[in-house]
């Protein structure tokens, strides 16, 4: 349980002024010169020292993404691009900090750019955010004008200027390569590894991408330091985290709690409980839409973080826990985020253009048991096809979901084909 | 130079290769759909999928480079049921109408598939299909047959520079196309059905009419242009079916131009195909004795000087030699190879030949294209000239025509002022100039081909001089000669190389029809001669030997009908002075023959007799006469002399460029359907296409 004075995010719910006299009050901005005046490499110690880990999904070490960078300056403009293009089914906590504590995440961008040696920072948000959009242009012209960015930032010296750009609303756009695909204009597609964007990336200059979160925790470990931070869950599994509690509970809802909380003690502290009670549930995605979904005798004891939920072959994801009671077509859930992953996936590479769609319509069928019992078999070797052989992780979070639904509930598939089967059977008798 | 071990054989590979190619230089072979060598790497159809140590996923090979220490295997269970997944994904979608496609016998698809694909579906959902593209009168589309590769957007964006391909649509639902419809404006353009691993691009002209195992295939040379384009040439029975390119790296990589590879049906049609002699006014047919008669009854009594020869633009050395020696028994000085008037001098090889050579270009570090259009002239070299800007550092500049070249130049001015401004050092581009360090210039027919050419020739001469593009004797290390003539038709070179110009008092082009026109001069031999206004050739005997009924046969006399370059085996000199054997695919149609033995028999006829009697005499003949002749394929660096006149005074008119429609230059062209299709695609704007328009 996460003690109310270790909590980063204060104003989560947006109960006070999200505006720069609001976030000041909150501390954001508060000797932000003094912390730049540390210099960068006490910074990037902090943030490996924090044992910070990607809040994006890929739960990457943030301190050791951010040694990537040229240590000198390389002649060529250094780019910090944040990830505001949440778009994974199920998570919305992005979402809350960009409205409600948009100073924070930008303190965070400051220091995270004078931390890479970044001189530009740009903000990539999702198309459909408008409002959130909106606030954070108000923040950062806010910030501009008490000259906390821009040129000699918060007086400290260093030169950095925050743009702003709003997507168009694919999900593909929030893969790091895409995103910088897209930010210099073109078709959303994600660029191929090597060469990496830390040496390589927006207009061919190195550049790190990080999420809003990653960003937005960062003044706080510098301030608090990073063994604060460490110290707060599990080893390597450490820190708060905003969740997401979507799904079959009683009261909905983001919060940010320790990482590492058991899984049950989060739904029934935060989210008023499963409805219908706890033996109601039928399953959980932990970690966004595209991890694969456990069955209620796993959540029972799982705990919520990267290593735990790795274990039991899910994954933390984002964070965004979407709970289903047994009220569920757990087979039709999981057939519509196959759908989402057909739309969604960008083309350009084969087994995930064409095995999503694949992978949807044997999903479509299964739902009505149209279908024979060797192909759940064929299904499930199709998204080993598809997984680990695209550019991006598309493909992968494409096979996850139907991976953990064949993992866990192949005696529903099952009964359903033959349930068809028997129907088909007894009209034929008639 | 990185060493790593493929399936377990240690290889070094130089540095900066890719995987890919590491494991080619193993002796392994990697199955690949989106990879080509020049192309950029899009790693997107992932079928190069390859297992490397340490990674717990399989790699792209073609999009990662090769570095020290890897070990990869092309063959284990996890590469091989990589390859096995995709090939299963490319084909649920593909429509597998092989025996109604094009590309049947020659497809990356088919084979790849038949190497590491399932012996059956298991897909059992309706495949997608997708509407098909009108991209113009070349490239036929079947786009359901795509499989999204992308190899002919990156060719149309970086190769042939026209950004008009692309892919709309996403996942499933992406497509290959222009978005707006519009037929593909590149002369490169046919390129793209090469590129396509599948049937989804294919030939329009060609479409069903042949199987690719049916086809005898040639290799030979291609002379719509003077580039002098490495070509096979595909034939079924007596018929030239298709037009493909061959490798060449020093001339043409492996692209052709559009007018190389359509023009091929031109030589079905509008064919001479048997001697014709004009009787009371009417062209009736006739056989090679009575045509050579005719020819003997009028040159009887006639003195040298009333004797002409002009040689057409597509003419092998076989026949000019031919000609050249049967002219000089005649006693006539007056011969010429310059169609076109260009004030070429033959008296110094290196001011008419591309001395740089084509691959040279990309040496260079700043170009001054003086009244020329390459892009419309030899496509090649414009393409060549494109790859060495995007390799960046490279400054153009052009004097001549404004025109769209696919890349950026510097626009200095439009006619001769500005040359001689240049060469005087009196313009900014001079700057450039003599900052550069391999500068050259590319010199036009259209500089060339007016009254005052002998001068610009001159002051491009002293141009290149003055600004250090001529540096050293020869071609020895560090040696450097920029100054390069772009000719337009393939048999230029070959006819100044065996000195196809007036003897002394001979006339020249238009001195022959000056004097034709004035009555002086009394036979004219055209030796596949078209180019030419045939009105003013006035009351001459003239004999045309050609294959087709173009204007030189109209206005002839006798015709003798000769060979296409297709149905002979012919010696070509490109406009680098690269000397090239091109070969019979086929035969002349009908009672046509080669043309160096049709000149060789009227040369009998008339009371002389050749001293050669075998191609390989005539070619020891064309040696004699030029040694460059002797060294096929080979480039002799020319010694640099003294040629044009930059003492007479440069016309300020602006250079016009010979060649305002790419697809028809020449009778074949003329005569070919599908180059007229392009011409009206293309050339004609299509007027009044507006929403009431029919």
């Amino acid at each position: 349980m996460l003690r109310d004075s270790d909590r980063v995010f204060t104003n989560l719910y947006g109960q006070a002024d999200w505006r720069l006299n609001g976030a000041r009050a909150r501390g954001d901005w508060d000797g932000t010169k003094d912390l730049i005046a540390k210099g960068r490499d006490w910074m990037v110690e902090q943030v490996k020292a924090s044992g910070l880990r990607g809040r994006g999904g890929a739960g990457f070490p943030t301190g050791l993404k951010w040694t990537f960078m040229p240590k000198q300056p390389t002649g060529r403009p250094h780019y910090l691009v944040v990830n505001a293009d949440e778009g994974e089914p199920g998570t919305c906590k992005d979402r809350d900090i960009l409205r409600h504590d948009p100073h924070k995440f930008l303190e965070g961008c400051l220091l995270a750019s004078f931390a890479m040696g970044a001189g530009t920072c740009y903000i990539y948000i999702r198309g459909e955010f408008y409002a959130e959009a909106s606030n954070m242009q108000v923040a950062i012209d806010e910030a501009y004008a008490a000259g906390l960015i821009g040129k000699n930032a918060c007086g400290s010296g260093f030169d950095c200027d925050i743009h702003l750009h709003r997507g168009a609303g694919a999900y593909i756009c929030g893969e790091e390569m895409a995103l910088i695909e897209s930010l210099e204009g073109k078709k959303g597609q994600p660029r191929l590894k090597p060469p990496f964007p830390a040496a390589m990336g927006l207009y061919g200059c190195p550049t790190t991408v990080n999420n809003v979160e990653t960003i937005a925790v960062v003044p706080a470990i510098l301030r608090r330091g990073g063994a604060w931070f460490a110290g707060i869950g599990r080893p390597k599994n450490s820190g708060t985290k905003i969740f997401c509690i979507s799904g079959h509970v009683n009261k909905p809802c983001n919060v940010e709690e320790e990482m590492g909380i058991p899984m049950r003690e989060l739904i029934d502290r935060h989210a008023g409980g499963v409805r219908g009670g706890w033996d109601n549930l039928l399953a959980v995605i932990p970690g966004g839409s595209s991890v694969p979904v456990l069955p209620k005798s796993i959540c029972d004891t799982v705990l919520m973080d990267f290593d735990a939920l790795r274990d039991v072959q899910s994954g933390l994801g984002t964070a965004a826990v979407i709970v289903m009671d047994k009220s569920t077509d757990i087979v039709r859930a999981i057939a519509r985020l196959s759908k989402f992953y057909k739309h969604e996936s960008c083309g350009q590479c084969t087994p995930c253009r064409e095995g999503t769609g694949w992978m949807w319509r044997v999903m479509e069928r299964l739902v009505r048991g149209d279908a024979r019992i060797d192909e759940i078999g064929a299904l499930e070797e199709v998204t080993r096809q598809v997984e680990g052989h695209t550019i991006c992780a598309l493909g992968d979070a494409a096979a996850w979901p139907i991976q953990g639904l064949i993992r866990h509930f192949r005696p529903e598939l099952e009964r359903r084909i033959h349930a068809r089967a028997a129907a088909g059977a007894a009209r034929a008798a008639e | 130079m990185p060493k790593l071990v493929v399936d377990g054989r240690e290889i070094e590979v130089p540095a900066g290769v890719t995987v890919l190619q590491a494991c080619e230089a193993a002796g392994v072979e990697v199955p690949r759909f989106c990879y080509h060598e020049r192309l950029s790497i899009a790693g997107n159809c992932r079928m190069c999928l390859v297992e490397m140590e340490k990674s717990p996923k399989p790699i792209a090979s073609c999009a990662m480079p090769a570095a020290d220490g890897m070990v990869i295997r092309t063959d284990s269970p996890m590469a091989k049921k990589a390859r096995k997944g995709v090939m299963e994904f490319l084909l649920i979608n593909h429509p597998l109408d092989c025996p109604i496609c094009d590309q049947g016998g020659e497809c990356d698809l088919q084979d790849q598939a038949m190497a590491y694909g399932f012996d059956r579906s298991r897909y059992i959902e309706n495949k997608r299909a997708v509407e098909d593209k009108e991209f113009g009168p070349l490239v036929k589309t079947s786009m359901t047959r795509c499989i999204h590769c992308t190899r002919c957007i990156r060719f149309a964006t970086e190769v042939a520079g026209v950004e008009d391909l692309g892919a709309t649509g996403r996942g499933e639902h992406m497509e290959v196309g222009t978005y707006v419809e519009k037929a593909l404006a590149s002369e490169m353009s046919g390129n793209i059905i090469d590129l396509c691993p599948v049937g989804a691009l294919t030939s329009k002209p060609y479409a069903f009419t042949a199987r690719p195992w049916e086809l005898r295939k040639t290799e030979s040379v291609d002379v719509m242009d003077a580039v002098g384009s490495n070509i096979r040439i595909d034939a079924r029975g007596n018929e030239v079916m298709r037009v493909l390119p061959r490798l060449n790296e020093d001339i043409n990589e492996e692209w052709i131009s559009d007018k190389t590879r359509f023009a091929c049906d031109g030589l079905k049609r509008q064919r001479l195909d048997r001697p014709y002699v004009r009787r009371g006014g009417k062209l009736v047919e006739a056989t090679w004795p009575e045509a050579f008669g005719a020819i003997a009854e009028a040159m009887k009594g006639k003195s040298g000087e009333s004797i002409a020869a002009i040689v057409g633009d597509q003419c092998d050395a076989e026949s000019m030699v031919a000609l050249k020696d049967l002219v000089a028994q005649l006693d006539s000085p007056n011969i010429d190879c310059r169609q076109d008037r260009a004030k070429l001098d033959a008296s110094c090889r290196a001011g008419y030949v591309f001395n740089t050579t084509i691959a040279g270009i990309e040496a260079a570090d700043v170009a001054l294209l003086i009244g020329t259009d390459p892009r419309r002239e030899a496509a090649i070299v414009n393409t060549r000239l494109r790859k060495r800007h995007r390799m960046g550092g490279f400054a153009v500049g052009v004097i001549g025509p404004h025109i769209d070249l696919t890349y950026k130049y510097d626009y200095l001015g439009g006619g001769g002022q500005t040359l001689v401004e240049l060469a005087n050092g009196r313009h900014a581009f001079a700057e450039r100039l003599k900052a550069a360090k391999r500068p050259m210039l590319i010199l036009g027919q259209g500089a060339l081909a007016r009254p005052d050419g002998a001068a610009v020739l001159g002051v491009a001469r002293k141009l290149a001089e003055s600004f250090g593009m001529v540096r050293g004797a020869d071609h020895a290390a560090g040696a450097w000669n920029g100054f390069n003539v772009l000719h337009t038709a393939a048999a230029r070179v070959g006819g100044l190389d065996l000195g196809l110009v007036p003897g002394p008092k001979g006339r020249d082009v238009a001195g022959i029809l000056d004097g034709a026109e004035a009555g002086d001069i009394k036979v004219v031999f055209l030796l596949a001669a078209d180019e030419i206004n045939t009105k003013r050739l006035g009351e001459a005997f003239v004999i045309y030997q050609g294959h087709h009924g173009d204007s030189g046969a109209q206005r002839a006399d006798v015709i003798l009908p000769g060979a296409a370059y297709t149905e002979k085996n012919g010696t070509y000199v490109n406009t680098e002075g690269r000397v090239q054997h091109g070969y019979a695919a086929i035969s002349p149609p009908g009672d046509a023959r080669e043309d160096w033995k049709i000149l060789r028999a009227l040369s009998e006829r008339l009371g002389f007799k050749p001293a050669y009697n075998s191609l390989k005499q005539v070619r020891a003949r064309l040696i004699e006469i030029s040694p460059t002749f002797g060294r096929p394929d080979a480039i002799v660096p020319s010694a640099w002399g003294q040629f044009g006149q930059a003492q007479s005074p440069v016309q300020p008119q602006p250079f016009l460029s010979p060649v305002v429609n790419f697809y028809m230059t020449d009778p074949i062209g003329r005569a070919s359907v599908t180059m007229a299709k392009c011409t009206q695609a293309f050339v004609l704007k299509p007027a009044g296409k507006t929403g009431t328009d029919g």
